[in-house]
């Protein structure tokens, strides 16, 4: 095949994170190893396994602040999913040092129509109290609800707009519109797979020459009770009593691992086609080098259970490899998904001992989910900012709470130097997708 | 070295209209109706009391093992059955591919159903008038009692792929995209652009969907989006009429099995037609509006044709402009039909008012995420029939509305080269150009 005409860099990575608005917050945090786990804030989880989560602090963000002024009034049509997105991509746009319609005076440096998006987005679930406290208006005389008083009465009680903000590609639109992305724009819905599912189609889309940069990741918060619920039943939640410290909950691949927590998150990256981004005198921060996607085969179709062998994740980490025309062994470090829950860490370090062989021991691996929980469509995204990140400071992040871990350098420990040039970056999905994503230096 | 050129060979799907590519067919050639009043829940205090549904739909007569999706909600039913006519066309049921890496899926599939009476009853269980709030205590007591795990995961709009990856055994690049009412035609357009760039030899690709629930007819009723009309529900989706009122809703998948013609010729496989053009934008407008002019519509048409190659102010041998028939996204709301016709003048000039345009949401209502993909196989059948579908209600002329839109009744008329257009709720706007498969 030809190869790909054009190379596609990164210029901004834009997160919004249970360590607040910005990925210096994002990196701090996760070099000084602390994790914001705590008890859900808007809703008492006690009901659940464990009433832990990982939510983007009070006081920490808000939208309001992330948006042109002449778009507040927008922002009451934002689902939480939405405020992440457009969040993520106030920063992206910053650290790109693009101008974009956004800034309201100036000229922009990136023209409309070859401006692309591609979010990843969750399945939001809608605002509990708005929409309970509509529902509660159409029940029967036995308290039950009733169809026939919802269409009469009910349904009047919600705002005209109310389902705009639980349609998944509404990260998509209020983003597109904020920072006038008229080029081609797609919301990819693969549950954890979405956000690096995303890079890689924008970094096709800007390959094949449709345009020339994209605001491309992902963003959601699970940390509301459906969210919560969905997380319990595909088995997610570690079980916790009362009195445990919650930032030590979640403990990727140890022998103790006994699950994750949800959590909340939006990354957003600005890619770029290399020679765009030189021309206009960017800073490039780093190459997206490489990108593989692949389908596992679940044993029970959905993929509650995942697929033990780690195939279908090794099939995507190849591809990547191969689409950026290295072997294994140029890998300095890799960010797997790393949840705590014992069957998906089993599935990964499967996929990592098959690819690396004997450095599977030695290489190592950043751990984010005890700190940030899963965030969802936003975990890959959030994932590719900090391999940015630690290639740009060759550091590698701390790792927390996992102990005894053997045959792979995942053990808890501070943060430290490393000589880093390239950093692979995977998350396999609840339903079987697998994405992979090469992160390099660029010389 | 260029890109592989692509070909469809098989196609299936699941509608209001049937169940089978041939039955469905002829009955959008006879402009038949799938509207009628809602029965998958209590609608009759809405305001929209119709909709087209899927009838007597049973998946066990479509896959392999039912036991493997015993856990499938409607969308992954539907998928299934439209996917396994695709397959079965393409003749990849007697002979799978080699390497199940090199097949691939790309979906337009939309969330899936609630479990409205118990999603229902656990908030309102969980509800405290005095404070205007759930307890989450109370509601995860009775979430836990009521709900079930398959049920809740189901909704995740990626499980309808994770349903065809296990019937068909497919593990190469899977995607799910949701860009409302353009998901299943950016499916098939980004499909298509994965087997040119040569990461996969075949790709499932199209949509599925249903919103005929409680809260899909709720949000799309408090948008004032759908169609109140009150006589027969028959005559209520009427695009491009001076009359229509909004859409209808529709349900179901239409799925086809896209290939590299090597591949496909490699394996004997008889091409149905060839996807030659795709193009995508965004208007970046507005949250509830379509950018007045149209632009985003005719840009995604523009770049579709020039990968094409079809210069649309050009004209063929016959005189005729270089396309023979536009599927449009035609919901029967005003604004969008208003604007799709600018675009499509926009983009054709004056060949516009020669090309035959038509909406077969006027007889199967509108399929949302799976709008596209069904209308998609509309485009490969024209081309094999040289018929092409009617809008049906077309009985009042809009004087602003001066194309050609095949009113009421279909038309025979030779097809080559056929443009299927569908435009998201949200500004996504996608484009494909599909013609005459020619060796």
């Amino acid at each position: 095949m030809p190869r790909q005409p054009r190379r596609t860099v990164i210029t901004g990575t834009g997160t919004v994170t249970p360590f607040g608005l910005g990925t210096d917050a994002l990196w701090e945090g996760l070099c000084a190893g602390t994790s914001p786990v705590a008890p859900c804030r808007a809703f008492d989880f006690g009901g659940f396994p464990t009433p832990f989560v990982a939510q983007v602090p009070e006081g920490g963000f808000d939208v309001k602040n992330v948006v042109p002024k002449s778009y507040r009034k927008a922002t009451k049509v934002m689902s939480r999913d939405i405020e992440l997105a457009v969040g993520a991509a106030f920063e992206a746009v910053r650290e790109a040092g693009l101008l974009t319609k956004a800034h309201e005076q100036g000229s922009v440096t990136i023209p409309p129509a070859r401006f692309g998006c591609h979010i990843g987005a969750g399945l939001i679930a809608a605002e509990e109290n708005e929409l309970t406290g509509a529902l509660a208006t159409a029940r029967g005389a036995d308290g039950t609800f009733d169809f026939g008083r919802w269409g009469t009465e009910g349904m009047a009680n919600l705002t005209p707009l109310w389902m705009l903000k639980y349609l998944p590609n509404m990260l998509a639109c209020h983003v597109t519109i904020i920072h006038d992305c008229q080029g081609p724009s797609n919301t990819i819905t693969c549950g954890e797979a979405s956000s690096l599912l995303s890079m890689g189609e924008s970094m096709r889309v800007i390959g094949r020459g449709d345009a020339d940069a994209c605001l491309s990741g992902g963003a959601e918060s699970k940390t509301n009770l459906m969210g919560m619920m969905r997380q319990h039943y595909a088995g997610r939640l570690a079980a916790t009593e009362a009195g445990e410290d919650p930032a030590k909950v979640v403990r990727p691949f140890a022998p103790d691992a006994k699950g994750c927590v949800p959590g909340e998150g939006g990354g957003l990256l600005v890619l770029e086609a290399l020679e765009t981004a030189q021309a206009r005198g960017a800073t490039i921060l780093a190459e997206l080098a490489g990108f593989g996607a692949s389908q596992s085969f679940c044993p029970d179709t959905l993929g509650v259970e995942p697929e033990s062998s780690g195939q279908g994740i090794v099939d995507a980490i190849e591809a990547a490899l191969a689409d950026a025309g290295i072997a294994a062994d140029a890998v300095d470090a890799v960010i797997p998904f790393g949840t705590g829950v014992a069957a998906l860490d089993a599935s990964e370090r499967s996929a990592i001992e098959k690819v690396f062989g004997a450095r599977a021991a030695t290489l190592p691996v950043v751990t984010m989910c005890p700190s940030i929980g899963n965030c969802g469509a936003g975990q890959g995204a959030i994932a590719a900012a900090v391999a940015v990140r630690a290639l740009r400071t060759q550091r590698l992040p701390a790792r927390i709470n996992a102990a005894g871990v053997n045959g792979l350098d995942a053990n808890a420990c501070p943060a430290r130097d490393a000589k880093l040039s390239t950093i692979l970056v995977f998350t396999p999905s609840l339903g079987g997708q697998n994405a992979a994503a090469v992160i390099r230096s660029i010389a | 070295m260029s890109a592989p050129r692509v070909v469809v060979t098989g196609t299936g799907w699941i509608t209001p209209l049937g169940h089978d590519i041939e039955g469905v067919w002829k009955r959008l050639l006879a402009a038949e109706s799938g509207m009628a009043p809602i029965t998958r829940f209590d609608a009759r205090t809405f305001p929209t009391t119709f909709a087209a549904e899927v009838r007597d739909y049973d998946v066990a007569g479509f896959v392999k093992d039912p036991a493997v999706h015993r856990t499938a909600g409607l969308n992954s039913q539907f998928a299934l059955g439209a996917a396994s006519q695709a397959w079965k066309q393409a003749g990849l049921d007697r002979a799978a591919p080699r390497d199940p890496r090199r097949v691939g899926l790309y979906l337009g599939a939309g969330e899936g159903v609630l479990d409205t009476e118990n999603y229902v009853g656990s908030n309102l269980a969980g509800w405290d008038a005095a404070t205007g709030k759930v307890d989450g205590r109370r509601w995860a007591e009775a979430a836990l009692k009521r709900m079930t795990p398959a049920r809740e995961i189901e909704q995740e709009p990626n499980m309808p792929l994770a349903h065809l990856a296990r019937e068909f055994n497919a593990r190469g690049p899977a995607y799910n995209c949701l860009t409302a009412c353009a998901a299943s035609t950016q499916a098939i357009g980004e499909a298509f652009s994965i087997l040119r760039r040569g990461d996969a030899d075949v790709m499932i690709a199209g949509g599925t969907h249903t919103m005929i629930h409680l809260l899909g007819v709720t949000g799309f009723n408090r948008l004032t989006a759908l169609s109140e009309f009150e006589g027969d529900p028959t005559e209520a989706s009427r695009p491009f009429s001076l009359d229509r009122s909004g859409f209808v809703m529709g349900e179901g998948s239409g799925m086809i099995v896209l290939e590299t013609l090597e591949h496909a010729q490699a394996r004997g496989a008889t091409p149905l037609c060839e996807v030659v053009g795709y193009g995508s934008s965004c208007d970046a407008y507005r949250i509830t509006d379509i950018q007045p002019e149209g632009r985003g519509a005719a840009v995604a048409m523009e770049a579709a044709l020039r990968q094409a190659g079809i210069d649309p102010a050009s004209r063929g041998a016959d005189g005729r402009p270089p396309v023979h028939y536009i599927s449009a996204h035609g919901t029967g709301t005003k604004e969008n039909d208003s604007i799709e016709t600018r675009a499509v003048k926009r983009v054709f000039g004056e060949g516009a008012r020669q090309i035959p345009m038509s909406s077969i949401k006027s007889m199967m209502g509108h399929l949302i995420a799976a709008a596209g993909s069904v209308e998609f196989i509309t485009c490969v059948l024209a081309i094999r029939d040289g018929m092409v579908p009617p809008t049906r209600n077309l009985r009042t002329p809009d004087p602003d509305l001066d194309l050609d839109y095949v009113p009421n009744a279909a038309r025979k008329v030779p097809v080559d080269v056929c443009v299927s257009n569908n435009f998201g709720f949200g500004g996504q706007n996608d484009s494909l150009v599909v013609r005459r498969f020619v060796p």
